[in-house]
């Protein structure tokens, strides 16, 4: 069996292990492509490496196996993150990571579920996933089938009306089976989140459309684990988490720059940025 | 409100008044209905309007496999697509205008390049929502879908056809787009008729003039034809429930027979079955073809007959407009 099983990796050395290995392979199919979003894949690792390496079952040999949990990259231009996470657990070879955004390759810019066997539904345009996650939860319900479904979606990507819908849909249902993420990095291509359309109070809204909320700081391992754990305990209502991140995290010279959120490195600027990450 | 389309499209004195009249709503209710008792995969989405889209019989029927999703519609073709992915056949119903246009983005997305097999059956259709006027007129549906790559465009003649392209696409795996009407139209297809996707039924090939319609204009073509063959014109009338994908040949037969094309639909004259014809005619068959629809304008309120006179969309026009293209 290919399966990974659901818990399998709890120490948190491993996990931060994990973290750095995938920061590296998204800067480094970033700088290959020459293009794509560095600092939103960035801010994001730490919640989804744990997300998949310690709350999910599925198996990369048998990606539509039917009691894999379902993950959602909602914030779909976090592509290279999914990637990195699907080379990582062997989905595909490490290799096929610097085919990102070429012609015919299987990672296409923002994720396709018909190109990456894996990718439970196409992304990219925002405000989707949410939406999605809420159908998938309700047919697994339906079939009696005991996996959860994960969703991280971007804070600006929150002022899409769609995710509101979805957030009243969720809570109208009792879904409690699925598990929202909102990557908060503050930050979006033309600015702060604040200055461009505001989005706070995040956790009173969330609240407010029947969701259980939990902050936390979205690059503490052990809050992340403690979260998820409380995600999945409770019953009767949809659990969203709200991670406080740091957009381009790892990475000191790429940390909090919107100018770093649709830009790859340069080849000096990864190799400076892996021994950051290594000497970590 | 007037439900039901008195003249033309109501049999005249003389016609087979043997079979009462139904929307392809109605129809639509009922067989979603059956096909919710024979298989549990089956699971219907509504945006509040199940009432009148007639989801609602399901719902009742079903409600562990209901889902309203309130007026919601781009959060009702995520959910949708999301229910898909886990193997069940979902089936998304409201309003034309609302269905394709308020969730365009998400059936690009998450339906049609995602591939997902989900069935958007939208109701009340073209002018002949009637008194509710433009807003709420789809006019523009088709075109709309007919761009998506991946979807297929359905727009069914009467109730029983309505009928049979629910069971055969709850059978087909991929996306599909349904348009039905609200009014109440006559039976138009033979008794022992069963839809195929992609195929056009044909009534007759003309060898003077052909009307390739779709919808309720296969009744007002059928209507038109007979009174031109009477004058001596053959004119053939083909109902091409299937608009995407096109039944080329279909369509080629008739062009290379009587050398030109009228077509006739309840939508805009761009994007949709007439563009549909235009592009492959062009291509393959250059004739001229006269688009009989909606000229590039919006609808207004009004009952349905009277909307459809306003228009032009008549049998009298019709033949108005055979007979000019044979004068060319």
């Amino acid at each position: 069996m290919s399966v990974i099983a659901k818990g399998k990796t709890r120490d948190i050395r491993e996990l931060k292990n994990i973290a750095g290995n995938v920061r590296i392979n998204i800067l480094h199919m970033l700088t290959k492509a020459g293009s794509g979003h560095t600092g939103g894949s960035l801010s994001a690792v730490d919640v989804a490496v744990a997300i998949y390496f310690s709350k999910m079952a599925f198996d990369p040999k048998n990606p539509l196996w039917e009691k894999r949990d379902r993950f959602i990259m909602s914030k779909g231009h976090a592509a290279p993150l999914i990637y990195a996470i699907m080379a990582e657990a062997g989905y595909f070879p490490k290799e096929t990571i610097e085919t990102l955004r070429k012609i015919e390759s299987p990672l296409q810019g923002h994720p396709c579920c018909r190109t990456l066997p894996g990718i439970e539904v196409s992304t990219g345009s925002l405000g989707q996933g949410l939406s999605v996650a809420n159908g998938m939860a309700l047919g697994l319900k339906l079939d009696d089938n005991p996996a959860r479904v994960y969703c991280i979606m971007g804070d600006g990507e929150i002022q899409e009306g769609q995710i509101w819908e979805a957030a009243m849909t969720a809570a109208h249902y009792k879904i409690d089976n699925i598990c929202g993420v909102v990557d908060n990095n503050g930050l979006q291509i033309d600015g702060p989140v604040e200055k461009v359309m505001g989005i706070e109070p995040i956790h009173d809204k969330w609240a407010s459309f029947g969701w259980h909320v939990i902050d936390i700081d979205g690059h503490n391992m052990e809050e992340i684990l403690a979260a998820l754990n409380e995600s999945e305990s409770v019953k009767g209502k949809p659990s969203v988490i709200i991670a406080n991140t740091t957009k381009g995290k790892g990475v000191s010279f790429f940390e909090n720059k919107v100018e770093y959120h649709g830009v790859a490195p340069s080849q000096e600027e990864f190799e400076k940025a892996v021994k950051e990450i290594n000497n970590d | 409100m007037t439900e039901t389309l008195h003249n033309p499209v109501l049999p005249g004195p003389g016609q087979d008044t043997e079979k009462k009249l139904k929307a392809t709503r109605d129809a639509y209710g009922e067989a979603l209905l059956e096909l919710g008792k024979k298989r549990s995969d089956i699971v219907a989405l509504d945006a509040d309007l199940s009432g009148s889209t007639k989801t609602c019989k399901f719902a009742k029927a079903f409600p562990d496999r209901f889902f309203n999703m309130g007026i919601a519609e781009q959060d009702m073709i995520g959910t949708a697509a999301g229910l898909a992915l886990t193997g069940k056949v979902p089936f998304a119903s409201t309003f034309a205008v609302f269905e394709t246009g308020r969730a365009w983005d998400q059936i690009r997305l998450t339906v049609c390049y995602s591939n997902t097999n989900v069935k958007l059956v939208a109701t009340h259709g073209g002018i002949t929502v009637g008194e509710d006027g433009a807003s709420h007129q789809a006019l523009e549906d088709i075109a709309l879908m007919r761009a998506l790559p991946n979807m297929n465009v359905i727009v069914p003649a009467d109730a029983a056809e309505t009928t049979s392209v629910i069971n055969a696409i709850a059978d087909y795996k991929g996306p599909v787009y349904v348009r039905l009407g609200r009014a109440k139209i006559p039976y138009v297809m033979p008794d022992d008729y069963k839809f195929t996707l992609g195929k056009a039924f044909v009534f007759h090939i003309g060898k003077d003039a052909n009307i390739i319609a779709a919808g309720i204009m296969v009744d007002i073509a059928k209507k038109a034809a007979e009174i031109l063959s009477k004058e001596g014109i053959d004119t053939g009338v083909i109902n091409m429930s299937t608009i995407k994908p096109l039944d080329e040949e279909t369509v080629l037969s008739a062009a290379g027979s009587s050398g030109f094309i009228v077509t006739a639909e309840e939508h805009s004259i761009i994007g949709g079955l007439g563009g549909a014809v235009c592009e492959l005619l062009s291509e393959r068959c250059p004739v001229r073809v006269k688009r009989v629809g909606m000229k590039d304008i919006f609808g207004c309120s009004g009952s349905p007959d009277e909307l459809l006179k306003y228009h032009g969309i008549t049998v009298e026009n019709l033949i108005k407009e055979v007979k000019t293209s044979l004068k060319k």
